[in-house]
C-alpha cells in the first residue's frame, strides 16, 4: 500500500497499526512555523567553527564543504542554541522576533 | 494423538513448546509460574528453537514481546493477575500496532486484600485493550485453544489471550489428548509478519506520534480488524475439529434444547455446571447451560439467539464491575439484550472471588431460584452474591 499525503486520509485508507510504510516521512512534516524567534546568520562575521551545527537538535544548519552556509527555516525552530554557542567574539547570529 | 496426563499449566507449557515461537519474554507469577518454568526447560533442553528474554517485570516482558513481534517474530509470554495488570498499558500498544502476541494466563484475583486464587478480574479489566480473550474450561481446552488463538490471532492481527482457572484448572492434574509436533506446526504454518522491522530494503517507520489528526482514523479501522475476528476464530475452530476431533465455538451450549432456565457463566465453573445440569435434567427439570468462551470480542449475534430461549437466566460472574451493577459478564449481557426481540429475565450472581469454592450445592441453588424467577416473572433480587458470608 503506498500512502497518500495530499490530502487526509480515511480509516480505510490507512495501513493496518500505527505504521507508516516508508522512513524518514518527518521530513515533510515542516516544523519550521512553530517559531517565534528566528536566528538571524550573519556570513560576514561567521568563523565557520561549526559549534552551531554540532549544536542544533533539528539539524537546520546547512553545511557546504565544511563552511556553514545558512539556516534551514523549513525546520528551525527557534530555540537559540546556535546563538547562545557561537563564539563571544564572532557573534555571528542573532535572535530577533518572528514578526519583525 | 497421544493421551497424557497434565496439569493445565504443563499443558499449556506444551501447547507453546509446539508452538515453538520464535521468542518468549516472560516473568514468573504465581500461579501460571510454571508456564514458563516448564517452557525454559524446553529451551535449556535444545527443544524449540526460542529465544527466551528473563526480563525484570511483566512491564517488560511484553515489551520485549513488542520489539519481537514489530520484528516480525512469532511471539508469546505468559502472566497473571497482577503481571497482567503491570502489562496493562502495553497491552493497548500492542493491540494498537497490531501485534499477533498470545498470553497464555491464569485467572487470579487483583490485590488488594493480597491473594493468588482463582477469579476473572485480571482479564475482566484488560477488556478494552484490544485483545481477543478465550476463557477455557479444563486443562484439554487450554492447551487446544493456544494453537487456535495463534492462527487466529496472526491471521486477523490482534493479540490473544488464553486464561485458565487458577489451582482449579492451572495445577489440576487431568487427563487429555495432544497433537504430534508436526501436526501442530502444520496447522499453525509458517508466521508471515505483514512487516518486519529489520527489513531494511523496506525501511518504515513504527509507532509514531498520532495526534487529533489520524489517531481517530487509526481507533476506527482497529475497531474494524476486531470485527472480523468472531468469523476468522469460527474458520479456525473448525479447521481444528477436522484435525483434533474437538470443536470449541465462541459460545457453547449444553443441554439448551427445551430448557426453560440457563446459567450463563465460564471457566471451570461450567464444567461443574454441567454435572448439576445432567443431574437435574434426570429429575425432569428444563435446565441447560451457556458457556461463556470467547468474552473479546463479544459475540453478540451468538449471545441473543442462545439466551433468547430462555424465560430466565442467571449470569454467574467470577468478578465485580464495582459499578454497584453487579460483573462485567452481567453488565454486557444486558447491553446485548436490550434490542433483542425475545430476551430472558436476568440475573447476575457474582462468585468465586479470591478463589471462593463453588460448590455443586450452590449452582443447585441458583437453578433453583431461577426457576422461581420464571414461574414469577419477577427477580426477588437482580444482583445476588453467592457463597459470601453475611448475605442471605
Amino acid at each position: 500500500m503506498s500512502m497518500k499525503f495530499d490530502r487526509p486520509m480515511n480509516w480505510k485508507e490507512l495501513p493496518a497499526g500505527c505504521l507508516i510504510d516508508e522512513a524518514a516521512t518527518s521530513l515533510r512534516f515542516k516544523t519550521g512555523d512553530w517559531r517565534s524567534m528566528r536566528p538571524l546568520w550573519n556570513a560576514e562575521k561567521c568563523i565557520h567553527c561549526l559549534f552551531c551545527w554540532i549544536t542544533c537538535p533539528d539539524t537546520a544548519i546547512t553545511v557546504q564543504d565544511g563552511k556553514m552556509t545558512g539556516i534551514d527555516y523549513d525546520y528551525c525552530k527557534g530555540c537559540g542554541i546556535c546563538a547562545e554557542i557561537c563564539p563571544p567574539k564572532a557573534s555571528a547570529i542573532e535572535m530577533i522576533r518572528e514578526e519583525k | 494423538m497421544k493421551t497424557v496426563a497434565k496439569t493445565g499449566n504443563e499443558a499449556m507449557a506444551y501447547a507453546m513448546k509446539q508452538i515453538n515461537p520464535d521468542v518468549v519474554a516472560a516473568y514468573p507469577i504465581t500461579p501460571a509460574t510454571e508456564v514458563v518454568q516448564i517452557f525454559s526447560n524446553y529451551v535449556a533442553d535444545g527443544e524449540v528453537d526460542t529465544e527466551f528474554v528473563a526480563v525484570e517485570s511483566e512491564h517488560s516482558a511484553l515489551s520485549a514481546c513488542v520489539g519481537a513481534s514489530l520484528a516480525g517474530g512469532r511471539v508469546m509470554t505468559s502472566t497473571s493477575s497482577q503481571g497482567l495488570a503491570l502489562m496493562h498499558e502495553i497491552l493497548y500498544i500492542a493491540a494498537g500496532n497490531r501485534l499477533p502476541i498470545v498470553i497464555a494466563l491464569v485467572n487470579r484475583s487483583l490485590s488488594a486484600p493480597i491473594n493468588i486464587h482463582c477469579d476473572h478480574s485480571d482479564t475482566m479489566g484488560s477488556r478494552e485493550a484490544g485483545w481477543m480473550q478465550l476463557y477455557c474450561a479444563n486443562s484439554q481446552e487450554a492447551y487446544d485453544s493456544l494453537i487456535i488463538a495463534l492462527k487466529v490471532a496472526e491471521q486477523t492481527a490482534v493479540p490473544a489471550i488464553v486464561s485458565t482457572d487458577a489451582f482449579i484448572i492451572s495445577h489440576a492434574m487431568e487427563r487429555l489428548e495432544v497433537l504430534e509436533d508436526q501436526e501442530v506446526q502444520q496447522f499453525i504454518g509458517e508466521y508471515e509478519p505483514r512487516f518486519s522491522a529489520l527489513d531494511l530494503e523496506n525501511p518504515k517507520t513504527f509507532g509514531p506520534l498520532d495526534l487529533q489528526d489520524y489517531f481517530f482514523e487509526h481507533k476506527r479501522a482497529q475497531i474494524d480488524d476486531f470485527s472480523k475476528v468472531l468469523e476468522t476464530y469460527e474458520r479456525v475452530a473448525k479447521e481444528y475439529a477436522e484435525l483434533s476431533g474437538r470443536y470449541y465455538p465462541a459460545l457453547e451450549e449444553y443441554k439448551t434444547d427445551g430448557a426453560d432456565v440457563a446459567i450463563f457463566t465460564a471457566g471451570s465453573t461450567a464444567d461443574t455446571a454441567k454435572e448439576v445440569v445432567d443431574e437435574l435434567a434426570e429429575q425432569g427439570r428444563k435446565v441447560g447451560l451457556v458457556r461463556m468462551r470467547m468474552w473479546r470480542p463479544l459475540p453478540v449475534e451468538e449471545i441473543k439467539a442462545a439466551l433468547g430461549k430462555f424465560k430466565a437466566v442467571a449470569v454467574m460472574d467470577r468478578s465485580d464491575t464495582m459499578a454497584d451493577f453487579g460483573g462485567p459478564v452481567f453488565l454486557e449481557t444486558r447491553g446485548i439484550l436490550y434490542d433483542a426481540k425475545k430476551k430472558p429475565l436476568l440475573t447476575d450472581y457474582v462468585y468465586g472471588l479470591g478463589g471462593r469454592n463453588i460448590e455443586i450445592s450452590d449452582i443447585i441453588r441458583v437453578y433453583d431460584e431461577i426457576e422461581k424467577v420464571a414461574k414469577t416473572g419477577k427477580p426477588e433480587k437482580l444482583i445476588t452474591y453467592l457463597g459470601v458470608r453475611g448475605e442471605e
